[in-house]
């Protein structure tokens, strides 16, 4: 029984640990931009989806490589969520600062987007993209260095839109019937993929009779120097107390010089590539899917409203307290534990499937901020009024 | 009331050494559709201090946020050491050389003094962000050094007002702009900050444009703007300030 609970902690902690990480990129953007990121979850699956396509171009590569491809994975995944946050900050987020709701249904509708392109992309779609891109906004980009650029602006881009996406669909018409399958087949699909873990975090580490799975140790691992590479990033580098300051103060910060656009940007793409991360790390718990970052959005939300805002400690505990809870009530361990008193046994099995823990969870939080709206650690003295 | 700001303000430029740190002409800001400030004129001359006088919501403070870029004019122009600054963004006009102490401090409450100084370097141009801090900020401000690891927002209003002006000094500004710097301080913590003021203005020969309502500081600028209704109504050198404009301009 021990074992059990051992063990459901143990795998609890490490479904906080994926929580963590994506929590905290979630809980900086919204710290320093009061932006609800809808599209946080849809980063973390993009995350998952390089891991995998990472993956298999270290399998064509063969044995000796493949044992490496994680710490690879994880720097694309990285690399990749944060070029995606960064063009969706630049792109859309930037002008709707300032107006939560249109942020949030903004956000919601990039994921639902992200959500259809992993699951239709395939080459015509990715060729026709580009040639899109590459004549429009290159387009842009050298008529923008022509001084009565503003003048002529709204011409130009009535002209140019229409022009690139012609061009952009012919070309991927053609090369959709002229090759056929081979282009129009998506690149994953709507079905789940599998991201098969390199040998040496297959099997665990057995410890009595219970095994702490290797890959769950390194997940947690990962996500210890996740989080010290955050603190110190925030707390000794020029940057980190760029981000600090505007996250506090925006306007002062302006006008002590700190370019607050930059910051933005910054700072969106560094919690983008920590989704991307978390994503990474989802991809070894179990299969992913395009709806992978569905299911993890709400719980990483959870854990930046427990938490408190602003409160990296907070986010720490809460994320490591609802992966935990969560598990121990969807896996049954707690129904198990309290088997010799019946009534309680019955209630927890009632909880125990994924769905109803997380009512269970949902209800344990709102009675928690009851008694503490502010999360866990929220802020103290003279500031909070400030 | 153009015509007449108008004709104070050329009167103004005749009378000013020809090189200016900061000019303001035409300047109308609105909020919304309230009409804030109207066709103002202002000149900062290198290397002097101007105060800028008159009542609570005259738009005092709205003038200095527009300079710094807080706000956006509907129309009129800021020239800044010969460039004109109408367009640029806040941080922009920080690394120009402006260096703003606004109404209220605004220290960065959750960081310690130290880091709230180091932001200031963030105006210099060639930043090479070295993490120290130079010795004539202690010099000025010795207040300072004890309180290097303390949170900016536990200190007292004196103290971060100190903070804040020598916050605004470590970026090298061209200009200084305070508002208010005395506002709900104590009496001898106001002897303090004037004498620095001065010290600053003597040892590094900047241009400081001040909002201020309290009398002895004001006769210590070299010249005065009084503000009435969002618009410039007399102006003038500050020896020259007779009981009478105080009455009209400050007194409630």
């Amino acid at each position: 029984m021990l074992a059990g609970l051992l063990d459901g902690l143990f795998n609890g902690i490490s479904i906080g640990a994926v929580l963590l990480i994506a929590a905290l990129g979630l809980a900086i953007v919204f710290g320093l931009m009061g932006v609800i990121n809808l599209a946080h979850g849809e980063l973390m699956m993009l995350g998952a989806y390089t891991t995998f396509v990472v993956q298999n171009g270290f399998k064509k590569l063969g044995e000796p490589w493949f044992e490496f491809y994680i710490f690879f994975a994880l720097i694309m995944a990285f690399i990749v969520a944060a070029g995606v946050g960064l063009i969706l900050e630049r792109g859309v987020i930037r002008h709707l600062y300032g107006r939560p709701l249109e942020t949030l249904l903004a956000t919601w509708g990039v994921s639902l987007i992200l959500q259809q392109f992993v699951r239709s992309v395939n080459w015509v779609l990715v060729v026709g993209i580009s040639i899109f891109c590459l004549l429009f906004f290159g387009g842009l980009w050298i008529l923008h260095r022509r001084s009565d650029i503003n003048r002529i602006r709204n011409w130009v881009v009535a002209v140019m839109l229409p022009i690139s996406l012609g061009i952009a669909i012919a070309t991927s018409n053609f090369l959709s019937q002229t090759y056929k399958l081979a282009v129009t087949q998506p690149w994953f699909g709507a079905q789940n993929l599998d991201v098969s873990a390199p040998k040496w975090l297959r099997g665990g580490l057995p410890i009595g009779n219970f095994q702490m799975p290797y890959a769950r140790v390194f997940i947690i691992a990962l996500t210890i120097l996740c989080v010290a590479a955050i603190y110190v990033f925030l707390q000794r580098t020029p940057w980190g107390l760029r981000i600090r300051a505007v996250t506090q103060n925006r306007s002062m910060s302006a006008c002590l010089g700190i370019p607050t656009q930059k910051v933005d940007a910054l700072t969106f793409a560094l919690g983008s590539g920590l989704a991307g991360v978390a994503g990474c790390a989802i991809s070894f718990l179990g299969s992913v899917g395009p709806n992978t970052g569905q299911n993890y959005i709400v719980d990483t939300f959870m854990v930046v409203v427990v938490g408190g805002v602003g409160k990296l400690v907070g986010t720490i505990f809460a994320a490591l307290a609802i992966g935990t809870v969560n598990y121990l009530i969807g896996s049954g361990t707690l129904a198990l534990l309290f088997a010799p008193i019946k009534p309680l046994a019955d209630f927890f099995t009632f909880f125990a499937t994924t769905s109803m823990a997380k009512v269970m969870v949902f209800a344990l939080i709102i009675a928690f901020l009851q008694v503490r709206p502010g999360g866990i650690f929220p802020q103290k003295g003279r500031t909070v009024d400030a | 009331m153009n015509s007449t700001s108008k004709a104070i303000a050329e009167a103004a430029n005749a009378s000013s050494p020809a090189s200016k740190m900061l000019q303001v002409s035409g300047l109308n800001v609105y909020y919304g559709e309230s009409h804030i400030l109207r066709d103002v004129d202002l000149n900062v001359p290198t290397g002097e201090m101007i105060c800028l006088i008159g009542r609570n919501g005259v738009g005092k403070t709205t003038l200095l946020k527009t300079i710094m870029g807080l706000l956006r004019p509907r129309s009129g122009a800021i020239t800044f050491a010969g460039k004109l600054i109408t367009a640029k963004s806040p941080d922009q006009r920080a690394k120009l050389g402006i260096g703003y102490v606004p109404q209220g401090r605004e220290i960065i409450p959750r960081l310690t003094v130290k880091e709230n100084l180091l932001l200031g370097l963030e105006a210099r141009r060639n930043n090479t962000y070295k993490q120290e801090i130079p010795d004539d900020i202690f010099i000025l401000f010795p207040v300072l050094k004890s309180m290097l690891s303390r949170m900016g927002g536990d200190l007292s209003g004196g103290q971060q007002q100190q903070l804040a002006i020598a916050r605004a000094l470590m970026g090298q500004p061209q200009l200084l702009v305070l508002d208010e710097p005395t506002e709900g301080i104590q009496p001898s913590i106001i002897l303090e900050i004037e004498a620095a003021v001065q010290r600053i203005i003597a040892s590094r020969g900047i241009s400081v444009l001040l909002v201020e309502q309290h009398l002895h500081f004001v006769r210590q600028a070299h010249r005065y703007y009084a503000m009435q209704k969002g618009g410039i109504v007399a102006s003038g050198i500050t020896s020259e300030l007779s009981n009478e404009v105080i009455q009209r301009f400050l007194s409630v």
